[in-house]
């Protein structure tokens, strides 16, 4: 077999393992689209309690907003370094966007922590229900996502940047993009629909 | 401390009721004498190591078909029991079940028919077929293959595992509509049984689905376009597209009930500023498409044999294309007209009542297709036939009464009741579980070169056709005299008693026909030395590029790729003459067991899930993650098997297949009979004991 077979060979798998992971990442949206249903039908049905009007801080959502759209920003460069084959600038770039995503977490979970708090729970309504559901789902995906980021660059550490890892960065790359344009929506309906 | 340790399980939750006693039982005594077999015949590394880990989705297929057939005989013992309830329960007889017992009996034989038999048959068959159709030898993630199938398998162990611990399943149906699912109305642990077991299935579904489409879409043989695929591939594809669309509205909805019942959420509750209704839209929104999910391969299958059969290509290639992506496109706009009782207005209620009538059209494209593919067509008579026109008689009816339940104000009078019910088993009974028989038979001699029984084969179908017969059609006489669906008592006064009596000796007779499937099975066994395939893989004269193909296939399916340029590759590679192969290396995936620990864990966690058991819950997770990334980043899953090695498999094929073909009397008129069979079977029993074989195994 000569090499020119088998980096086709190779070629054709990565074709194939990109596309099955955009067909993926549709599957997950269609999840979101159940959830983001699911908070159109609900968000009114507050049973007497607080609306997301007088909920939601605006500040605070569009801070966690900038955050994760630079931690895209950051994500796309690294992949840049990535197929340049440049493993410092990749390491550091996605560092980067790993620390930039798990401060979006941090404060997410300090405005859930807040509104646990003030005893707006998962439980109180269907729209506080439908809000956390939601918005739970986006975190937990960032957690994987950061899990993800977290796992392959200690490989990338300890077997450098070989092929099989600039196909693995892509897909990261496209999960983390993917969340950020689920972000965008949640921005634009939750919040922002919340004040219109 | 206890809670801590096993959640809400008691001592309470162990079998304690008769029929959880049963199956507890025969759960263990098959297990059993499993393991006694393999121990005793040294099969345990043969099952590890050529089934439970292969990647081959042959192998897989083969795996699905046999769940899906132990599922088929579960989910028919459900059934009888239901029948023979309400065969008895008139007047001031009771019958022999309690009503909640009933109730789970029908929940449990909705879910393990729709999910853990039919797509166990339609998923065994696209793993087989699909690949040998394409010219491909492999899927395009063998990982994601047999993850999907262990994750499968994990449902059926969830779907039940309520016979050993926790004692009942679900109660509600079996789409467990709100609220009547909530905690409120079913706090047991069975309505968490149906979630999980059917979360697990529905995440492998989906993951399987991925694959067929990524291998169907980029791993096609060279010059086979799209309107080149055969018409099966077409119709898994069709299928698996549906899928990905619908199955991740059943997974989030899924979550949503578990969240309202674990969590306290309120989505579909009637407090707190829920909506039941939703839950009723979100469920038919994944359930509609669903059906079509299964009876769009099937379509696929008849199309297949309906063209080998009548010795002539299918009538319009383009039109059956054309009508199964219509079909697939209409059945996503559809789902309301299971509610249009609920209320949601009249234009509402027209404009779905107009897209399911509307989706009679593409479906009768196919149905005129097929028929007219027969017309002037030599057309032979062998049992895959049979299960074709049986299924064509059938699904007429079953689509027939489906257009008069599409019309919103007739739906209004047989909403919920029997005609409804005989309406769907037409569809499924007749469409998809009738592909899937059609197919077994049209496929079997590339499954395992030899061909089935035919004489046996027969009977079994007429037995099928005539129970089915009589099952159904008192059915639907009893819905249009009002009786609703399930139903464990009436009164003696409505006169119903006779037809239910005659429904469950239908149900009898259909028994004779799986049983006699079962015989046939048996006796191609024993006779396979006979029927053997002599005709190198192409028993039917077949056209598409599966028969191309030795039977059974190498693992590695073909050894050289085939080269394709019409609809009906191999038809027109028999014309042109085949060309003498020339070896090259393949690339194939290695055996792999983390299908298996993954959905063990995904076990686990469910069951934790149910029971609350929130250690086991963390501990499995973080066992599936860890298993992921080691196998992520595992850089050596393929191995290469040289030129020179396939020339010497193929060689050593070509000779032992040499040495089998001497004349062969494979007349279907000399096959064993039921009765011949029977008499083998006593007389290799008395054998076996009087002259202690099994010390010879």
């Amino acid at each position: 077999m000569s090499e020119h077979k088998l980096s086709h060979h190779e070629e054709e798998a990565d074709d194939r393992a990109l596309f099955g992971f955009w067909v993926y990442l549709m599957t997950d949206l269609l999840m979101f689209a159940v959830l983001f249903a699911v908070y159109a039908v609900l968000h009114g049905n507050t049973d007497g309690g607080e609306t997301g009007r007088e909920l939601f801080k605006l500040p605070l959502a569009l801070t966690n907003t900038l955050i994760l759209l630079t931690s895209s920003f950051t994500c796309g460069i690294a992949m840049i370094a990535a197929r340049k084959g440049d493993k410092r600038q990749t390491l550091l770039w996605f560092g980067a966007t790993f620390l930039l995503g798990l401060a979006f977490l941090a404060l997410e979970i300090f405005e859930f922590y807040e509104l646990i708090h003030e005893g707006h729970n998962l439980g109180s309504n269907a729209f506080l229900s439908s809000f956390f559901v939601l918005l739970g789902t986006h975190g937990l995906h960032i957690t994987f996502g950061l899990l993800w980021i977290a796992v392959t660059l200690g490989y990338i550490l300890k077997r450098g940047l070989n092929r099989h890892m600039v196909r693995k960065l892509t897909m990261l790359s496209l999960f983390w993009h993917f969340l950020d344009i689920v972000w965008i929506f949640i921005f634009t309906i939750v919040y922002l629909g919340a004040f219109v | 401390m206890k809670e801590l340790l096993v959640g809400k399980l008691t001592w309470e939750s162990l079998p304690h009721q008769w029929w959880t006693i049963a199956g507890t039982l025969s759960f263990v005594l098959l297990g059993v004498a499993v393991a006694v077999v393999l121990t005793y015949t040294k099969r345990w590394k043969w099952l590890w190591n050529d089934w439970l880990t292969s990647v081959d989705p042959k192998k897989i297929g083969i795996m699905y078909f046999i769940a899906g057939f132990g599922m088929l005989l579960r989910g028919g013992l459900d059934v009888l029991m239901m029948w023979l309830q309400q065969a008895l329960s008139s007047g001031n007889s009771h019958g022999f079940l309690t009503a909640e017992h009933y109730q789970e009996i029908f929940t449990a034989h909705g879910n393990i028919m729709v999910f853990f038999v039919a797509m166990a048959f339609i998923f065994g068959l696209i793993n087989y077929i699909v690949p040998l159709q394409i010219g491909a030898r492999d899927l395009a993630s063998p990982l994601m293959n047999t993850l999907g199938f262990w994750l499968f398998i994990g449902g059926i162990v969830m779907v039940n595992m309520f016979f050993v611990f926790g004692g009942e399943y679900a109660a509600t149906g079996w789409l467990a509509v709100a609220p009547l699912s909530g905690k409120e109305f079913s706090p047991g642990a069975g309505v968490d049984y149906w979630v999980w077991s059917l979360m697990i299935s529905g995440v492998g579904t989906t993951l399987g689905a991925i694959n067929f489409i990524m291998t169907i879409l980029k791993m096609r043989a060279p010059g086979m376009k799209l309107l080149k695929m055969p018409l099966f591939t077409w119709g898994s594809l069709c299928s698996m597209m549906m899928a990905v669309t619908v199955f991740p509205l059943l997974t989030a909805t899924l979550f949503l009930v578990y969240f309202d019942r674990a969590l306290g959420t309120h989505f579909f509750t009637t407090t707190g500023g829920g909506d039941p209704m939703m839950y009723t839209n979100l469920i038919w929104m994944w359930g509609h498409p669903e059906v079509y999910v299964l009876i769009l391969p099937a379509f696929g299958v008849f199309s297949e044999v309906v063209s080998t059969f009548s010795r002539k290509p299918i009538a319009s290639y383009k039109s059956a294309v054309v009508g199964m992506i219509g079909v697939s496109v209409l059945a996503l706009s559809v789902w309301l007209h299971h509610f249009f009782t609920m209320g949601a207005g009249a234009n509402v209620n027209a404009f779905f009542g107009l897209m399911t009538t509307i989706i009679a059209v593409p479906t009768s494209v196919l149905v005129f297709n097929w028929i007219a593919t027969m017309y002037k067509g030599k057309i032979r008579f062998e049992t895959p036939m049979l299960w074709f026109l049986g299924f064509v008689a059938i699904f007429a009816i079953g689509g027939i009464s489906g257009v008069m339940l599409a019309i919103p104000p007739v739906d209004f009078q047989l909403h919920n009741s029997l005609f409804l019910v005989a309406h769907f088993h037409s569809t499924v009974i007749g469409g998809v579980l009738f592909g899937v028989f059609c197919a077994y038979s049209y496929w079997f001699p590339k499954f395992t070169g030899f061909r089935l029984n035919e004489r046996i084969g027969r009977a079994a179908f007429w037995f099928w056709i005539a129970g089915f017969c009589l099952s159904f059609i008192p059915m639907y006489i009893l819905g249009l005299m009002g009786a609703s669906r399930r139903l464990d008592h009436y009164d003696a006064s409505t006169g119903w008693q006779p037809l239910f009596i005659l429904m469950f000796i239908g149900g009898l007779v259909i028994a004779v026909g799986v049983a006699l499937q079962v015989a046939q099975i048996l006796a191609s066994f024993i006779e396979k030395k006979r029927l053997l395939d002599t005709t190198n893989g192409d028993p039917w004269n077949g056209r598409t590029l599966e028969w191309s193909t030795q039977s059974p296939p190498a693992f590695y399916n073909f050894t050289v790729i085939p080269h394709v340029s019409s609809v009906d590759a191999f038809w027109s590679m028999k014309k042109h003459g085949l060309k003498k192969p020339v070896y090259e290396d393949i690339h194939m995936p290695k055996n792999t067991a983390v299908g298996i620990y993954i959905s063990l864990f995904a076990t686990f966690a469910s069951f934790a899930f149910v029971w609350d058991i929130v250690w086991l819950i963390v501990a499995s997770i973080i066992a599936i993650i860890v298993t992921f990334v080691i196998r992520g980043f595992n850089e050596d899953s393929e191995y290469t098997l040289p030129a020179q090695k396939i020339q010497q498999l193929e060689e050593a094929r070509a000779h032992k297949n040499s040495a089998h073909h001497t004349a062969i009397n494979n007349d279907p008129h000399h096959d064993m009979s039921t009765w011949e069979l029977v008499a083998y079977l006593y007389k290799f029993a008395i054998d076996f004991v009087k002259n202690k074989k099994w010390r010879r195994i």
